[in-house]
C-alpha cells in the first residue's frame, strides 16, 4: 500500500521535522500512529495523504512512485484516500449533506447517485436530522462526525485520520472506530493518528507505530518487513 | 467549450451564495464605458477623415496670390479643360469676408489690400494637372494649382493621430480591466482558500477549482461589462443627439452600421478577456499549491 524510503521532510529552509522513514504499510492493514506532540504524526499523515512532498527520499502509494510526481497526477491517487483532519476541514458555508457529498460530486457523481449514499452515512454518524445544518451550528462532535463520514464515503483504499475521536465521547468514539474497523475489514488501509491508548487496546490486529522527534522507532523491523503484502 | 458556464446548484453552493459583491462588477463596468466611448469617438474621428479624405481627393484651387486676372477667364479656362468636372469662382465678397476674419473690418473695406483670386475645381480620373495649369497661365501668368489634400492634410493627419490614440486607450484599459480581474481572482482565492484546500484533499483537479472562479467571474464580468455598455450607449445616443445641431463640422462624425456592431461586441469581448484572464490566474495560483 505505502512504501515510504529514506523520506525526510522539512518546512522551508528550517531543521528537518521528518528524518530516514523507512517503512511499508501493508495492504488490508490497521495502523496507529502514536508519539508525543510535535514528534511529527501530522506531517507524516501529510505526506500519506499526498498533501506534501517530501524533501528527500521516495515515496509510493498504490504501487506507483509519487515523490515526483507531476501534480495533475496526483488528484486521481487523492480520490483513493480518505482523510479525517484534526481540525475538520469542513467548508462552512456548506450543510452537513454537501460536506459529505464533495468526495462523490468531485469523482463526477450524479445527484441522483449521490442522495443515498449521503443520508446513509449521515445516518450512520448519527446526524440524518442535521443533514441540512452548516458546520458552524453544529458541536465539534457533530463537526467530527461529518468529517469522518466525508473521509469514508468514497470506500477509500487508505483512511487516515489525525485524532479523529479527540472531539467525540467516549460511545461515539467506539462506534466510530468501530466504522474503522469495518472499512478495514473490507481492505482499507488504516492509519489512526492518536493519543488515546484505549483505542489502540480495543482494537485487535492493530500494529503500532511511534514516531519521536521527527525519527520512527520500529525495533523489530516489523514495519520496514511487514509480514503482509506491502 | 462553454459546459463551465453551467455549474449544477452544488457546484454554485461551493463559492457561497454572494452575487456581485465586491468591487469587480463596477470596475468592469466603468472600463467597459470608457472602453466604448474611446471607441465610438476613434471610430467617429475614422469616419471623419475617410468623409474628408474622399471630399478633398479630386479637389483642387486655381490660386491667383494679388488678384490680377480675369476671374471669369479663368473659370472658363478651368471648366473648358479636358477632365474637369465642375468648377466654381470664389468672389471677391466672399474672399473679403474670410478675411475678415483674420484682418478685421479694415480688409473687407480697404482698397489697398490686394484679395487673392480663387477658383475651386473638381477633376475626373484622366484629368492632366500640368496642362490645366498651362492653360490657366496663359490667362493669369502667376496663377498656381493647389491640391486641398495639401492644406488640409496636417488636420487629417491629427485626425489620423487621434484614432491611434483612441485604439491605444481601449488597449490600455483592456489592460487595467485584466488587471483588476487579476487582482479580484486572487482575491478570490485567499477568501476561498481553505474551500479549495478541502477540494483538493478530495482529489479535485486545478481544473475543477477553476471552473468555479471562472464562472463567478464571468457572470460578474459580463453584468459590469454591459452595464457600462448600457451607460455608454445613452451618453452616444445623447452626444449623437447634441452633434445634429452642432452643423457641418460635426456632419461627417458619423458611426455606420458595421461601427455599431464592433461598439456591441466590445462588451462580449471584455467579458471574454476578463474570463479568459481570470481562469490563467486562478490556474497559475493554483499550480503554486501541491
Amino acid at each position: 500500500m505505502a512504501e515510504f524510503d529514506s523520506v525526510g521532510l522539512r518546512y522551508g529552509t528550517g531543521a528537518e521535522v521528518l528524518r530516514d522513514l523507512d517503512f511499508r504499510l501493508a495492504n488490508g492493514g490497521f495502523y496507529f500512529l502514536t508519539g508525543p506532540s510535535g514528534a511529527g504524526k501530522t506531517s507524516l499523515l501529510k505526506l500519506l495523504y499526498l498533501a506534501q512532498r517530501p524533501t528527500r527520499g521516495r515515496i509510493k502509494l498504490f504501487g506507483e512512485e509519487l515523490s515526483e510526481a507531476p501534480r495533475d497526477a496526483l488528484p486521481q491517487f487523492r480520490r483513493r484516500i480518505g482523510v479525517v483532519f484534526q481540525d475538520f476541514r469542513l467548508i462552512r458555508h456548506l450543510s452537513a449533506f454537501d460536506n459529505v457529498a464533495l468526495p462523490l460530486r468531485v469523482a463526477g457523481a450524479k445527484d441522483e447517485d449521490v442522495e443515498g449514499p449521503v443520508r446513509e452515512m449521515l445516518a450512520w454518524v448519527g446526524l440524518a436530522d442535521r443533514s441540512s445544518a452548516r458546520p458552524p451550528t453544529l458541536s465539534g462532535g457533530e463537526q467530527q462526525r461529518v468529517a469522518i463520514a466525508r473521509a469514508v464515503i468514497n470506500r477509500p483504499e487508505l483512511l487516515v485520520a489525525d485524532e479523529p475521536t479527540g472531539n467525540v465521547d467516549a460511545d461515539m468514539a467506539n462506534r466510530l472506530m468501530g466504522l474503522f474497523t469495518a472499512l478495514n475489514r473490507l481492505g482499507t488501509t488504516v492509519v489512526v493518528a492518536t493519543h488515546d491508548v484505549g483505542l489502540i487496546g480495543a482494537t485487535p490486529g492493530a500494529q503500532m507505530i511511534r514516531i519521536e522527534q521527527g525519527t520512527l522507532t520500529d525495533p523489530t523491523g516489523v514495519l520496514k518487513h511487514p509480514p503482509g503484502r506491502a | 467549450m462553454f459546459d463551465w458556464l453551467f455549474a449544477s446548484p452544488a457546484e454554485r453552493r461551493l463559492l457561497g451564495q454572494q452575487k456581485l459583491r465586491g468591487p469587480t462588477p463596477w470596475v468592469i463596468a466603468i472600463m467597459s464605458f470608457s472602453i466604448l466611448i474611446i471607441a465610438a469617438t476613434g471610430l467617429a474621428l475614422a469616419n471623419t477623415a475617410g468623409v474628408l479624405t474622399r471630399a478633398i481627393e479630386a479637389r483642387y484651387a486655381v490660386e491667383v496670390p494679388n488678384g490680377g486676372g480675369d476671374l471669369a477667364r479663368i473659370t472658363d479656362v478651368v471648366r473648358r479643360s479636358p477632365g474637369v468636372t465642375s468648377a466654381e469662382p470664389v468672389s471677391e465678397s466672399d474672399m473679403r469676408k474670410t478675411l475678415e476674419r483674420w484682418l478685421g473690418p479694415a480688409a473687407a473695406a480697404s482698397g489697398d489690400l490686394p484679395v487673392p483670386a480663387l477658383v475651386n475645381f473638381d477633376v475626373g480620373a484622366d484629368a492632366n494637372l500640368g496642362a490645366i495649369e498651362q492653360s490657366v497661365r496663359a490667362v493669369a501668368p502667376d496663377a498656381r494649382i493647389v491640391a486641398h489634400r495639401e492644406s488640409i492634410g496636417p488636420l487629417l493627419h491629427s485626425l489620423r493621430l487621434l484614432q491611434w490614440v483612441a485604439f491605444g486607450l481601449v488597449l490600455m484599459l483592456s489592460g487595467a480591466a485584466s488587471a483588476a480581474v487579476v487582482l479580484a481572482a486572487r482575491g478570490a482565492l485567499d477568501t476561498h482558500r481553505s474551500t479549495i484546500e478541502v477540494m483538493h484533499g478530495v482529489g479535485a483537479t486545478d481544473v475543477q477549482v477553476t471552473r468555479l472562479f471562472q464562472r463567478r467571474i464571468a457572470i460578474d464580468a459580463l453584468v459590469g461589462s454591459v452595464a457600462g455598455a448600457g451607460a455608454a450607449a445613452v451618453v452616444l445616443l445623447l452626444l449623437t443627439a447634441g452633434a445634429s445641431f452642432a452643423g457641418e463640422l460635426m456632419g461627417g462624425a458619423t458611426l455606420s452600421g458595421p461601427d455599431l456592431v464592433i461598439l456591441a461586441l466590445l462588451p462580449l469581448a471584455l467579458t471574454a478577456l476578463a474570463t479568459w484572464v481570470a481562469r490563467t490566474a486562478v490556474l497559475a495560483a493554483l499550480r503554486q499549491a501541491l
